[in-house]
C-alpha cells in the first residue's frame, strides 16, 4: 500500500474505533437537525424554507466539532514527528489526513442529508442537487478545517479557537451550497453555484495542504 | 566510503534564550555519540537540530559536507527518530502499530514486523491491543521500529528511560548491531550506556 493510502486507511480505522468519534458527530448532526422541528414548531411551509440552510449549518458544525482529532492526538503521542520525517511529504501527509477526516464525516453526513431533509418537509426533487453539491463542499469543510486543525494542534482546549478560525473560511461552502439547493427549489438552475461550490472545492485542495504543512512544522519547532 | 555527519558552531535559541552556542561535533558511519548533561542544557534540542525540526540560531549541520538543508528530503530518509513520546496508538495491536511505521520506512523495512518485535522482546505481546502495555513496552514497542528502518542516523531521546535492565541490554545490543553495520547515532542520556564505539559530548548547564 501506498503511504499515502496508509495514512488515509490508518486515520479512517481510528476514527472507526471507540473513542475515535466518528459515530459521535454523525449523532451530533442528526440530533441537532431534529432540534428544528422541535424548536421551530410543526410548520412544513417554514421548515421547508429554512431546510437547505438548517442542513448546510448543521453539516459545518458536525465537520468543525471532529476537526480537532485531525491532527491533535497525533501530536500529543509523538505520531505527528514522525509522520513530519516519513518519505511522504507533509503536504501529501495533510491532504491523507483532510481525506480521511471527510471519509469519516463529510462523506456520512452526505448520505444522511436526504434523510433529515425529509424531517425537514425539504421537496424531495432538491435531493440529487443536496447531494451533488455537499459532495462539492464538504471536503472544502475539511480540506480548510485542517489550516485551523494545524493552527491550533499545541493548544490545549483549541476547540474555541479553532472555530473562530475556520466559520469565516467557512462561507463560501455554506453560501453556495445552500443557494444550490434553494435555486432548484424555486425552479431555477443550480448549475452556477455548483460551479461555484467546485471552483472553492478546487482552490482549497491546491492551497490548503501547503498552509496546513507550514503550520505543522512550526509547531514542530 | 563512510558518511559524516557533523556539526560546526552550532547555536539553539529557545524562547529568547540561548541554550547552547559554538557547539561543534563530528559523528562518522559505525559510531555513536552521546548526549550527556544536567536538564534543561539542550540535549533534546540539539536532537531537533539534528532531526531539521528546529533551524540554528547560528552554525551548520552536514552530511558529508553539504548542509542539510541543502535537501531536506534526503536527510529525511536518512533519519530514524525515536523522542520522548512512544508514538503508539492504543487502539490498534502491538503488531498494527509497528506495522503502520515500518510501511512508512523510507526504503521500505528492514525487517518485516513479527522480526522486528523480536530484538527488544515483543514477540508474545503481537496481537494484544497496545492500550494493555505497560510504559516500558511501550517504549519497547516504539524502539522496535528501529530494528525494522534502513535509516542511517537514529536520533534517541532518552531511550532507556521507563526499560528494565534486560531491555536496556537488548537496546545496546541493537543500538552495536547497527553500528557495526555502519550506522550511526545520537543519544541523548543520563545514564552510563556501555556501547562499543562511542564518545560523549558533555553539554554545560544553561
Amino acid at each position: 500500500m501506498s503511504p499515502f493510502l496508509a495514512v488515509i486507511a490508518r486515520d479512517v480505522r481510528l476514527a472507526l474505533r471507540q473513542g475515535g468519534g466518528s459515530y459521535w458527530t454523525l449523532l451530533f448532526f442528526v440530533l441537532t437537525v431534529t432540534l428544528f422541528p422541535l424548536g421551530v414548531g410543526p410548520d412544513l411551509a417554514l421548515l421547508a424554507r429554512i431546510g437547505p440552510g438548517v442542513l448546510w449549518v448543521v453539516a459545518l458544525l458536525a465537520a468543525m466539532l471532529s476537526l480537532d482529532r485531525m491532527f491533535q492526538a497525533d501530536y500529543e503521542d509523538g505520531s505527528l514527528e514522525l509522520l513530519a520525517l516519513a518519505p511522504l511529504p507533509l503536504e501529501l501527509t495533510v491532504l491523507a489526513k483532510a481525506a480521511a477526516h471527510w471519509l469519516t464525516t463529510g462523506l456520512p453526513v452526505t448520505l444522511l442529508a436526504p434523510a433529515l431533509g425529509f424531517l425537514l418537509a425539504v421537496d424531495v426533487t432538491a435531493y440529487p442537487i443536496l447531494i451533488a453539491a455537499m459532495l462539492l463542499g464538504t471536503p472544502v469543510l475539511s480540506l480548510v478545517g485542517s489550516i485551523g486543525a494545524a493552527l491550533t494542534v499545541g493548544v490545549r482546549r483549541g476547540g474555541v479557537l479553532l472555530s473562530l478560525l475556520v466559520i469565516p473560511l467557512y462561507v463560501p461552502a455554506l453560501i453556495f451550497g445552500a443557494l444550490a439547493v434553494e435555486a432548484t427549489l424555486d425552479g431555477l438552475s443550480p448549475r452556477p453555484h455548483l460551479l461555484l461550490l467546485g471552483a472553492d472545492l478546487l482552490v482549497a485542495l491546491a492551497l490548503t495542504p501547503w498552509a496546513a504543512a507550514a503550520a505543522l512544522r512550526l509547531n514542530l519547532e | 566510503m563512510p558518511d559524516t555527519f557533523a556539526a560546526s558552531g552550532l547555536a539553539c535559541i529557545r524562547g529568547e534564550r540561548i541554550v547552547f552556542e559554538d557547539l561543534d561535533f563530528s559523528l562518522t558511519s559505525g559510531s555513536a555519540l552521546l548526549l550527556r548533561g544536567p536538564n534543561g542544557s539542550g540535549k533534546s534540542s540539539l536532537l531537533r537540530l539534528c532531526a531539521a525540526f528546529l533551524a540554528p540560531a547560528a552554525g551548520a549541520l552536514t552530511w558529508n559536507g553539504t548542509p542539510i538543508t541543502a535537501d531536506r528530503d534526503a536527510h529525511r530518509a536518512r533519519i530514524a527518530w525515536a523522542g520522548h513520546l512512544d508514538a503508539v496508538k492504543p487502539a490498534f495491536t502491538v503488531a498494527a502499530n509497528l506495522a503502520f511505521w515500518l510501511g512508512l520506512a523510507p526504503g521500505g523495512a528492514a525487517l518485516a514486523v513479527d522480526t522486528a518485535l523480536g530484538p527488544l522482546g515483543l514477540g508474545h505481546l503481537a496481537d494484544l491491543p497496545a492500550a494493555y502495555l505497560s510504559a516500558g513496552q511501550k517504549r519497547r514497542l516504539n524502539l522496535s521500529r528501529l530494528s525494522g528502518s534502513r535509516a542511517p542516523l537514529w536520533l534517541l531521546d532518552e531511550p532507556t528511560s521507563s526499560l528494565d535492565d534486560a531491555s536496556a541490554r537488548a537496546l545496546l545490543a541493537v543500538i552495536n548491531r547497527h553500528c557495526d553495520g555502519g550506522g550511526m547515532a545520537i543519544i541523548a542520556t543520563h545514564q552510563d550506556l556501555a556501547l562499543d564505539r562511542v564518545a560523549t559530548l558533555t553539554m554545560a548547564a544553561p
